[in-house]
């Protein structure tokens, strides 16, 4: 299990990695999106990798804490989850006004010259 | 009894209140907004001196006061607290006294340039009090967020396409530190299982020799998102062009929002790699220096390479900046505390006399055809023929507006270069005599410091006269039209910079003991730990 959600988590936050440092908006707009999912699994993972362990014990007497998951990643990675949303759509927003003012996807708001961009 | 305990979320609650409060009017009812906002910051000021009153405490309790307030009224370490010491308070006066300014003179003209302006400096104001009041590494990232997301819609305040694409890589830039923010504070919560900062300062000499090179890899990962926020070279490229690019006002209060980063990494690194740390001990001390230093030098080449001072404005923002990380880092090597404490003062002084520098542009610049004026550096041919008298359109346009300029102006050169009798050179001279009075440091880092130190304030000297001289001598157009709003707040600025001056002992005083107490992370970790104030506050607020 560890092994397949490492590669995971590599595999997004190389292909985020790769898609933010290209010129277009949308491609940058999609690497965070990666991003931020790799980042997410990467929260979760941080409490530990548990199988079907509950993560809200029951109140009142005493409880075995090994029986449960930690419950705190998982509260994090969902205002994490939240956040990242809400910010990325934000930039999308700008990203859409960028277009409409300049008439172009290019990150820096302008093409660059044919010969120059490589791929 | 139950007000002076919940005084201190009151920073949150009130621009958190007024923003929210704001968003209810239409657009087209300014000023009761413009009222509102200067309410509240107004309120934000009191509430801001009354904790730092707090903060300083009594004899008995060692001249630290650790309050601290439980949301949802947990017991210490499971629930979200928010801690005041004397730092968290110097820097919420500090917001407080920025803000009112900055808000009166948007008062004037700027808030009408887009929707929401109002609201917007509300949630960044709510934003910066709570990353400065929080005492856990999560909710830091929640209001770093809230500020943030503020930022983003006052960057693009006015519109523009210089706005947008500034905006798009100011936004992509911390939408990719938050991440990193993530990534480090999960590191963190991975090794050691908790997120409050009192509680990792006491476990951090703990930690297995297994798990302290993932804990050291997590607070670095975490702490490139800081100083992605404080414009460390090389992380700091964004920096000028977004601050050139926003409103006057808004560049205003962004020269405080690199402050943060500041507060976060001074705040973090004393606490958790102070004395008490173990092997972990003055971790990241050499990067703190070394970069603040090339942060410096970026700065100086910066201001002297400028042709325009919105430009030379956001380098000297970076030059203050580095000044005080290296003085971090140099403290965390061991620098003393009076190298700190003046560290803290000159940060203070700075940041006041960029924030008036950035009200001055557009007033400078205006009527002379913007930016052309500003090029005109070789602009010799001009002849001297102009006679300086003002015309009088409008009532509320004030005579003599050249001297009034020229005047804040030269305070602002005074402190941003240090020279003798304003605030500047006070925090320059505590710092040095600091370092160099205790002599803990060896000569290869701080003479370099020195060096760079005194060079950073001989370019500004040069680079801020240069502009002075082309803008208030050598011009030969028409004085521009400054309205009485828009003078107000540069003068409250002068006579804040001139009372931290003249009380300079008081202000010294002050940031010295935040200086002794941020050297003892037990001060600040034991406070906030301590199981009977916690008790009496349940018992308070369950009554």
């Amino acid at each position: 299990m560890e092994i397949v959600l490492s590669a995971a988590i590599g595999v997004l936050a190389a292909s985020g990695i790769w898609l933010v440092l290209r010129p277009r908006t949308f491609q940058v707009v999609i690497g965070l999106c990666l991003l931020s999912y790799a980042v997410n699994i990467f929260i979760f993972s941080m409490g530990r990798l548990t199988i079907g362990k509950p993560a809200i014990m029951p109140k009142g007497g005493w409880v075995n804490a090994a029986e449960y998951a930690d419950p705190l990643p998982q509260a994090l990675v969902l205002t994490a989850i939240v956040i990242s949303f809400a910010t990325t759509a934000l930039f999308l927003v700008v990203m859409m006004v960028s277009k409409g003012l300049t008439g172009t996807d290019h990150v820096d708001g302008s093409e660059p010259d044919r010969n120059s961009e490589g791929k | 009894m139950l007000a002076t305990e919940h005084l201190i979320i009151a920073p949150i609650l009130i621009p958190l209140i007024a923003g929210a409060l704001m968003l209810l009017y239409d657009e087209s009812q300014r000023k009761a907004k413009l009222g509102i906002s200067i309410a509240s910051t107004i309120a934000l000021l009191f509430v801001a001196i009354e904790l730092l009153n707090r903060s300083k405490g009594t004899p008995l309790s060692g001249g630290n006061e650790i309050s601290f307030y439980l949301l949802g009224n947990w017991a210490v370490p499971f629930g979200i607290i928010l801690v005041l010491d004397r730092l968290s308070a110097l820097m919420l006066v500090l917001v407080a006294m920025l803000a009112i300014p900055t808000m009166v003179y948007a008062g004037a003209n700027w808030h009408k340039q887009g929707q929401h302006f109002n609201s917007l400096f509300q949630f960044l104001l709510m934003g910066l009090n709570g990353a400065f009041l929080t005492g856990d590494l999560f909710n830091l990232f929640v209001f770093f967020e809230v500020l943030l997301a503020a930022s983003y819609g006052l960057l693009l305040h006015g519109s523009g396409q210089v706005k947008v694409r500034a905006g798009i890589h100011y936004i992509a830039m911390n939408l990719v530190g938050s991440l990193f923010f993530l990534v480090g504070v999960a590191l963190i919560y991975g090794v050691t299982g908790t997120l409050s900062m009192a509680q990792l300062s006491q476990m951090v000499g703990n930690i297995a020799p297994s798990e302290r090179p993932l804990f050291h890899a997590g607070a670095a990962i975490m702490g490139v998102a800081f100083l992605i926020k404080a414009g460390l070279w090389p992380l700091s490229f964004w920096l000028p062009i977004t601050y050139m690019a926003s409103a006057a006002p808004v560049a205003a209060i962004f020269s405080v929002m690199t402050k943060v980063g500041v507060y976060v990494i001074l705040r973090l690194s004393m606490l958790i790699f102070g004395l008490g740390a173990g092997e972990s001990a003055g971790f990241g001390a050499d990067v703190l220096v070394w970069g603040g230093m090339a942060t410096m030098l970026f700065g100086v080449f910066g201001v002297l390479g400028s042709q325009g001072l919105g430009r030379m404005a956001a380098h000297l923002v970076l030059i203050s900046s580095g000044t005080v990380l290296s003085a971090i880092g140099l403290a965390l090597m061991g620098g003393g505390t009076v190298l700190l404490s003046g560290a803290l003062y000159y940060m203070v002084s700075s940041t006041l006399a960029t924030t008036m520098l950035f009200l001055l542009i557009e007033p400078m610049t205006r009527e002379q055809g913007g930016i052309a004026a500003m090029l005109a550096l070789t602009a010799d041919a001009y002849g001297l023929d102009a006679d300086e008298e003002d015309e009088e359109e409008g009532g509320l346009a004030i005579p003599g507006t050249m001297t009034i300029l020229g005047l804040c102006f030269g305070v602002c050169v005074i402190v941003l270069a240090s020279l003798p009798p304003l605030s500047g050179f006070i925090g320059k001279v505590a710092m040095l005599s600091g370092m160099l009075g205790v002599g803990a440091l060896p000569g290869w880092v701080s003479w370099p410091f020195l060096a760079v130190l005194m060079l950073s304030g001989f370019a500004t000297l040069l680079g801020l006269v240069r502009i002075g001289i082309q803008t208030f001598w050598a011009s030969d157009s028409k004085p521009p039209k400054v309205l009485a709003m828009e003078f107000a707040p540069l003068i409250l600025l002068v006579s804040i910079i001139v009372a931290i001056t003249l009380r300079g002992d008081a202000v010294l005083r002050y940031t010295d003991a935040t200086a002794r107490a941020l050297h003892d992370p037990l001060i600040y970790s034991v406070g906030v730990s301590e199981p009977r104030r916690s008790t009496v506050t349940q018992e308070e607020t369950g009554e």
